[in-house]
């Protein structure tokens, strides 16, 4: 059997022709199972085609505290996967639509944020102030690099003063929070968008099921750290299926789109008068 | 996976400050703040669903100086680490801190802040309430404030829970406190499925004063040396020190200093 004439489910192992759970943007054709995607499939769903520019890419390795082990898992990763940090940043198009756009990719050690990751997130946020536009960031990550010790830990204050820069200058920022967004990135920028939206089913939170289980000796309710879980109880404004997040996307930029509001901060008085006139 | 920068030497030592971060008989917030302050009031409650009993936090006098004290507390017996939840903060004690340090704002007072948490709550209903929001909040507001922030790691820095009390103006630690992204045997047991691997991970991750000091994460040690009244007393002039180089700077640069300090954490990275 192929490897890339089929593919097989992660959850339930159903196994269908590749073309069918593309075309089903990896959503499982058997039992609904989003499959996290890495950057590339991601933007590909997302931005308009041939419309994105990367930014911020850089080269180097980064071993702050020089953690033993840290370079040889980088290089591994590099080779098997030709990717070499957890976060892609760039800008590109929504129905025509400009945007500031990074995405999370699991491959790269479970996605968790260290100084790199932070400061291209960071960055992000600056180059989108810069050049007043919306920041749309996908989640997927295990939390803080723990290879980077307390440097990973600052990069979960630096991110969110970042966010709070850029919204206090009036930019929009959509986070969309997929399988999965767990610890000091849940506990950062991830929950910190001006709107939060989610996939089905993706786990979000803070603390891990086990250490939960562990520490505190209770049983866990059935959806427990879900997507389903956090809005019931008003932590996402809403959950979108995957085939929809791009029309979702470009409805809330058109919404935003100050060309579009008659009430806009600046000339409000102006805009006022002539809605009275007409 | 033993490595060369890290010698026997600075893995015993990491690991020992450890256990005297943890040390059940260690002094606690409670006691510095009785220790240094005057007319401290407690207040209670997160106006929202709560009052979480890992944090104690108030107004209170330094000497001729009116601040806000926020502190993570712990016990010094099994029921009184019980009734504290070991110093493990839930959602609604970040949001009675995050809500303490926005009236101290209000009102113009410095904010003060003893970190001591193995970290933030591990349980259903603090995912229930959002826990991953309430430390993201406080991240977010307290680069904001523009009043003075001072904290000071206590005991155990542990991970978010402990940074959702930590964007300061000043980072200060008592000699024997750590500051860690993740506990050593949380880190063992990720990366070598074996948690009694601890000591040695504590080596690796450098989460002792003097190393954070070195790294420029932190400002300033706390001697432990002598009585515990002597290093509270130590404790106080370095308050004492730190409000009065603040008051020479206006709520904007505060707020300026506070977010510039962990904005050029990283900035050294060249891209193309
Ligand atoms: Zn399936």
């Amino acid at each position: 059997m192929s490897q890339n004439l089929f593919f097989k489910c992660t959850k339930c192992g159903y196994i269908t022709e590749r073309k069918k759970v593309e075309v089903n943007n990896y959503v499982c054709l058997s039992c609904g199972y989003y499959e996290t995607l890495d950057y590339k499939k991601r933007l590909d769903m997302i931005i308009d085609q041939n419309t994105f520019t990367e930014t911020n890419i850089h080269n180097d390795f980064h071993d702050p505290i020089n953690f033993p082990g840290y370079r040889t898992k980088h290089e591994e990763i590099l080779s098997r996967s030709n990717l070499n940090e957890a976060v892609i940043t760039g800008s590109g198009y929504i129905d025509g639509q400009k945007v500031m756009i990074g995405v999370m990719d699991t491959r790269y050690m479970m996605g968790s944020m260290g100084v790199v990751v932070g400061e291209k997130i960071t960055r992000l946020f600056e180059d989108a102030e810069d050049e007043k536009l919306p920041v749309i960031m996908f989640i997927a990550s295990g939390g803080a690099r723990m290879q980077e010790g307390i440097f990973s830990l600052m990069q979960m204050a630096k991110t969110s003063a970042a966010v709070l820069r850029f919204s206090e200058a009036g930019g929009l920022y959509i986070s969309v929070l997929t399988n999965p967004t767990t610890g000091g990135v849940s506990a950062s920028f991830a929950f910190l968008g001006d709107i939060i939206l989610a996939e089905p089913g993706a786990l979000i939170g803070f603390a891990g099921k086990r250490v939960i289980e562990q520490t505190i000796n209770e049983k866990l309710p059935f959806n427990f750290q879900t997507a389903e879980f956090l809005m019931d109880h008003g932590y996402i404004d809403l959950i979108v299926e995957r085939k929809n997040l791009k029309s979702t996307l470009s409805d809330i930029l058109k919404i935003h789109d100050q060309e579009n509001n008659k009430f806009k901060l600046e000339d409000n008085i102006g805009s006022i008068n002539l809605l009275i006139n007409s | 996976m033993r490595d060369k920068s890290t010698t026997e030497a600075e893995i015993n030592n990491a690991w020992n400050k450890v256990l005297l971060a943890r040390k059940i008989t260690r002094f606690r917030s409670l006691d510095i703040i009785k220790h240094i302050f005057n007319s401290f009031i407690e207040l209670h409650g997160d106006r929202n669903i709560g009052d979480d009993r890992s944090i104690i936090a108030g107004i209170a006098m330094f000497d001729q100086q009116a601040v806000t004290v926020i502190g993570q507390q712990k016990g010094n017996s099994q029921k009184e680490m019980e009734y504290c939840q070991y110093g493990m903060t839930k959602p609604e004690g970040y949001r009675k801190a995050l809500r303490l340090m926005k009236q101290a704002e209000k009102f113009r007072r410095p904010i003060i802040c003893f970190i001591d948490t193995p970290g933030a709550f591990p349980g259903v209903s603090a995912e229930k309430n959002g826990q991953a929001e309430a430390i993201a909040r406080n991240l977010y507001e307290m680069a904001n404030i523009t009043v003075p922030i001072l904290s000071i790691i206590i005991g155990e820095g542990g991970s978010g829970g402990a940074l959702a009390l930590g964007v300061a103006n000043r980072v200060i630690m008592l000699e024997n406190a750590i500051y860690s992204v993740v506990s050593p045997e949380g880190c063992a047991s990720i990366l070598y499925k074996d948690s009694r691997k601890a000591p040695v991970v504590a080596g690796h991750l450098h989460l002792t004063a003097i190393d954070l000091k070195n790294y420029g994460i932190i400002d300033e040690i706390i001697s432990e040396e002598g009585t515990e009244s002597s290093i509270f007393d130590r404790i106080k002039q370095s308050i004492e020190g730190e409000l009065y180089r603040c008051s020479q700077l206006d709520g904007d640069e505060l707020r300026k200093e506070r977010i510039e300090r962990y904005r050029n954490i990283g900035s050294e990275i060249v891209f193309s």
